[in-house]
């Protein structure tokens, strides 16, 4: 019986059950403090006094958190679109498809804003765009929008492409056999195939939006504040529990969509 | 019913007529995907290399300009940046010595950045083989709760360990509310504020690789090592290890790059003091005003992360022919 | 009675198809000709890699041939995409639109044709009835069992009323029982569409009890065509003969007048010549194919030999006769077989068949 029992357990390493949960604590920790003091009727973020929505409701009336959250909407509703049509377009391209002349330079220009370290897209994008401002005098959000869109793409290209993969060319082939032209079969059973890829991507997509921060820090113009550079702002100038308010609720919202993506990614 | 093209009707045309006919129809379609297939591509490889690629050759220009007075560059050619990087010029009498000072920034990140990648490989590994030794109905569970993380905001995640560890954080306040120390740990602002950071934001990125060739494992060749009188440290050491491989050079290389150009943490965690390359860079197209040598910092970041990659690269190949 | 005395729906002439280059080239179709006539039931039977599937796709338009014409009623569609072509696809595993409707994914091609609604529905109501579906029309194809996904895609592939039904080994993924069903019901079907079918297997007994004319094939090549009769008892080539059936082939010589042929042992009897050879009779040492259950077993028979081995499988058994000559030979006995070690004469056919290969 014990040697049974010592087989069970032969996948097993010593220690390592104990490190994972305490990882796993450790991970969540922080996180969970944060969201716990947020509902904190104390400002401290020590003492516990009473549970209440006070800072969500200062949080509410804060014009400065306002117009960033509603900036950062709209900069991550414009990248989302853009980046995720571009993505498939892309993905279309680039996958099922026999090897073709320029497909790693297409890869790598697709995940290049992967490979470069944030900061360094960040100076250079700021470069870039500091001179077209000086050369033509176009200014505005369109610039944020735009490199939002830039390091979108590769976030929003990977699970299009996994779903693409995911699908045999006979469907398409069988909607042929039926008279559909091209364009009826991307339109009948291309498209709507992807689609749980496509908004698994734009979930991405979205997300990434949202959390960034040295690139929006650096680009940004005034009027042009983004959620998170608001936060960076306020922690710099001392720590307020409104800030533990909005950020347990980008946190909040940043788990939904990634739970949603989960979800969708297994109903597959 | 579908009526067929007007063709000749007359079958049998020869072989020839036959084959220019299929020579046609087969180069048509190569033609037409080849023409989709760069129509399809456009949009993604216009917008990137326009906004993506194209401003790095920006940075590089800038970085042999001169600083403008104001902020940005005046159209002057000097390599001022790149000497700056090395040397220091003496007000008074424009000679130049050698400074180590942005030297050993770069040095220091390096360290912070490797550190934090061996930790954080330490403290993944285990947790990886966690998720792959459960059975796979619950990993998909695990696997969300560990890059559940991954997706909150950087910036958020890091600030909730500002909270924790500042002084009057919860930890200080704990223990020396049971009295176990008289001060506070003076742990925030330290090499090893920035430490944990490092780890506590990039784990995530070493556990999806491990777990990835961990999953691959055939865990029989673990039985038949423990057949063969192996104990569990040597399995440990000779099999997994080994097999688990290019899960350890990928989680390392998605730890360590983001490591060296790191920003936030060490903006939150580190207190300003003493800078990693993130914040140098930052800092120049700031408040010091010096875009060429920002420019230059970033060029010189980009050449040590090229360096690290080839000598990840070049360590997994070996390992392989190794066998 | 020539090819040109019946009306021919797909005229295949020449066909060759290679995939690859150089090193990793492969032949698929080796210079494949056939006549397929108007209302047949016409199977390409063979074992995998045989190069049916190939053509049957070369029909269908996925892939172009390398040389040669596919014509189509008298009309060139070798070069033609296959949403042009009159010709639709029964797929191996069904191919069904997962996102639509049963009823919708029948209506498919007639929608895609741009045909006004009334007609789509009547048409689909038409298959529904027709594959007797009509209570799951507006279930999603996932939800359905094996033989309904078979049922719809055929529906799915009749709808259009196509000049030809191509049929990719559409019940390898059924059971037994399902399987002999559908083989009636598809039988039915094409007698009452009057459509030509163009039917892939490689399960010789789906092949012979289905088909008006079978074409078997092998690496890349058709061997014989045939209905299922001719192509039973009289096999032209080796593979043709082994593949269908049990089959003894034997080392024989062809006498001078090229009417019998001197079986091992010295026993003459007639010989039966395949088509592509009664031109010109081949001469000096021959194979011939005769069956099992051609024979029997007799004491006055010209054949002897002792029983080797007896393997009974219920409707009767297979008798492994050694012949005095060394060589083996089974004979297929209905009743009571004779003991292991026993003596026995073989009666023989009317005549052997000569192999041209």
């Amino acid at each position: 019986m014990a040697k049974l029992r010592r087989m069970k357990d032969l996948r097993k390493q010593p220690g390592f059950d104990f490190l994972a949960y305490t990882c796993l604590f450790f991970l969540y920790a922080p996180i969970v403090v944060l969201v716990v003091f947020s509902f904190n009727d104390n400002r401290s973020v020590v003492l516990w006094t009473e549970f209440s929505f006070r800072w969500y409701g200062e949080a509410f009336e804060n014009d400065g958190i306002r117009e960033a959250t509603v900036i950062s909407l709209k900069v991550a509703a414009v990248a989302t679109v853009f980046s995720t049509i571009f993505a498939t377009m892309a993905a279309l391209a680039t996958t099922r498809n026999p090897p073709f002349k320029g497909q790693t330079l297409a890869y790598a220009i697709i995940n290049q804003p992967l490979m470069v370290p944030e900061i360094v897209t960040a100076v250079a994008t700021l470069a870039f765009f500091t001179l077209v401002k000086k050369l033509t005098g176009v200014t505005g959000i369109g610039y944020l929008m735009l490199a939002h869109t830039v390091f979108c793409i590769p976030f929003a290209y990977m699970p299009i492409r996994a779903r693409l993969e995911d699908m045999t060319l006979t469907l398409e082939q069988a909607a042929a056999d039926l008279y559909a032209t091209p364009f009826q079969v991307f339109r009948s059973v291309t498209l709507p195939l992807m689609a749980p890829g496509i908004v698994a991507g734009a979930m991405l997509a979205f997300v990434v939006s949202l959390d960034d921060v040295i690139i929006s820090l650096l680009i940004a113009g005034p009027g042009e504040t983004t959620l998170p550079i608001y936060i960076l702002g306020q922690i710099r100038r001392g720590i307020t529990p409104e800030i533990n308010a909005v950020s347990t609720l980008l946190l909040g919202l940043t788990v939904i969509l990634v739970a949603a993506f989960f979800m969708v990614g297994r109903k597959k | 019913m579908v009526a067929l093209p007007d063709t000749d009707t007359q079958p049998k045309r020869g072989a020839e007529a036959n084959a220019v006919r299929l020579a046609a129809a087969r180069k048509s379609i190569d033609g037409s995907a080849r023409r989709r297939r760069l129509q399809l591509l456009s949009p993604a490889m216009i917008t990137i290399g326009i906004f993506g690629l194209f401003p790095l050759t920006i940075t590089l220009i800038y970085s042999f300009l001169s600083p403008g007075v104001f902020g940005g560059v005046t159209w002057q050619f000097s390599t001022d940046a790149y000497v700056q990087f090395l040397f220091e010029r003496d007000i008074f009498d424009d000679t130049l010595t050698f400074s180590n000072t942005y030297l050993s920034i770069y040095g220091r990140s390096i360290g912070l950045a490797f550190g934090a990648t061996v930790g954080a490989l330490l403290i993944g590994f285990p947790m990886a083989y966690f998720i792959a030794s459960k059975p796979p109905e619950q990993r998909n569970l695990w696997l969300f709760l560990i890059t559940l993380p991954f997706w909150t905001n950087l910036l958020i995640r890091t600030y909730a360990i500002l909270l924790i560890i500042r002084d009057e954080g919860i930890i200080n306040v704990s223990l020396e509310g049971l009295g176990i120390i008289d001060a506070p740990l003076g742990m925030l602002y330290t090499d090893g504020a920035i430490f944990l950071g490092l780890i506590y934001s990039y784990l995530p990125f070493m556990v999806l690789p491990l777990y990835a060739s961990l999953e691959k494992l055939d865990f029989k060749l673990v039985e038949a090592a423990y057949d063969l009188y192996a104990t569990r440290f040597q399995v440990l050491r000779h099999i997994i290890v080994p097999m688990a491989k290019p899960g350890i050079v990928a989680g390392c290389i998605l730890v360590f790059i983001p490591g060296l150009g790191a920003y936030i943490t060490p903006e939150l965690l580190g207190g300003g003091k003493e800078l990693m390359i993130g914040n140098l860079i930052a800092l120049q197209f700031g408040g010091s005003r010096n875009w060429p040598f920002g420019s230059a910092a970033a060029l010189i970041l980009m050449v040590v992360v090229m360096l690290s990659l080839i000598v990840y690269v070049r360590y997994s190949g070996k390992e392989n022919a190794h066998g | 009675m020539s090819e040109n005395a019946y009306d021919t729906m797909i005229l295949a002439d020449g066909v060759t198809k290679t995939f690859g280059q150089g090193d990793t080239k492969v032949t698929a179709l080796d210079d494949v000709s056939a006549a397929i006539r108007k209302n047949e039931f016409f199977t390409l039977l063979g074992p995998s890699g045989c190069g049916k599937t190939t053509l049957l796709r070369l029909i269908a338009g996925f892939e172009l041939p390398t040389h040669g014409t596919i014509l189509l009623d008298g009309q060139e569609i070798g070069h033609l995409p296959p949403y042009k072509r009159p010709v639709n696809t029964v797929f191996q595993n069904y191919a069904l639109f997962p996102h639509m409707s049963v009823a919708r994914n029948i209506g498919f091609g007639l929608e895609m044709q741009g045909r006004p609604k009334a007609e789509v529905d009547g048409a689909i109501d038409k298959m529904l009835a027709l594959v007797q579906m009509e209570h799951l029309a507006g279930r999603r194809t996932d939800q359905l069992s094996g033989g309904q996904q078979q049922r719809v895609a055929l529906a799915r592939a009749l709808a259009p009323h196509p000049k030809v039904l191509l049929l990719d080994e559409p019940l390898s993924a059924l059971d037994l029982k399902l399987r002999k069903e559908m083989q009636i019901e598809l039988k039915r079907l094409q007698s009452e569409t009057g459509i030509t079918f163009v039917f892939v297997t490689h399960d010789q007994e789906e092949a012979l009890t289905m088909s008006d004319r079978i074409a078997v094939m092998a690496a890349g090549e058709i061997l014989q065509v045939g209905s299922p009769r001719e192509i039973y008892t009289q096999p032209a080539r080796r593979f043709v003969a082994d593949f269908i059936g049990d089959i003894n082939i034997l080392e024989a010589e062809m006498t001078a007048d090229g009417a019998e042929v001197t079986l091992p042992g010295g026993i003459k009897m007639p010989a039966q010549l395949p088509d592509t050879l009664k031109g010109a009779a081949p001469t000096g040492r021959v194979s011939v194919a005769i069956r099992p259950e051609d024979m029997s077993f007799d004491p006055s028979g010209a054949l002897r030999g002792t029983v080797a081995n007896v393997v009974y499988f219920g409707v009767g058994s297979n008798v492994h006769v050694t012949l005095p000559t060394g060589e083996g030979l089974t004979v297929r006995c209905a009743s009571d077989a004779p003991e292991i070690g026993a003596a026995v004469g073989i009666k023989l056919p009317a005549a052997a068949q000569v192999l041209a290969d």
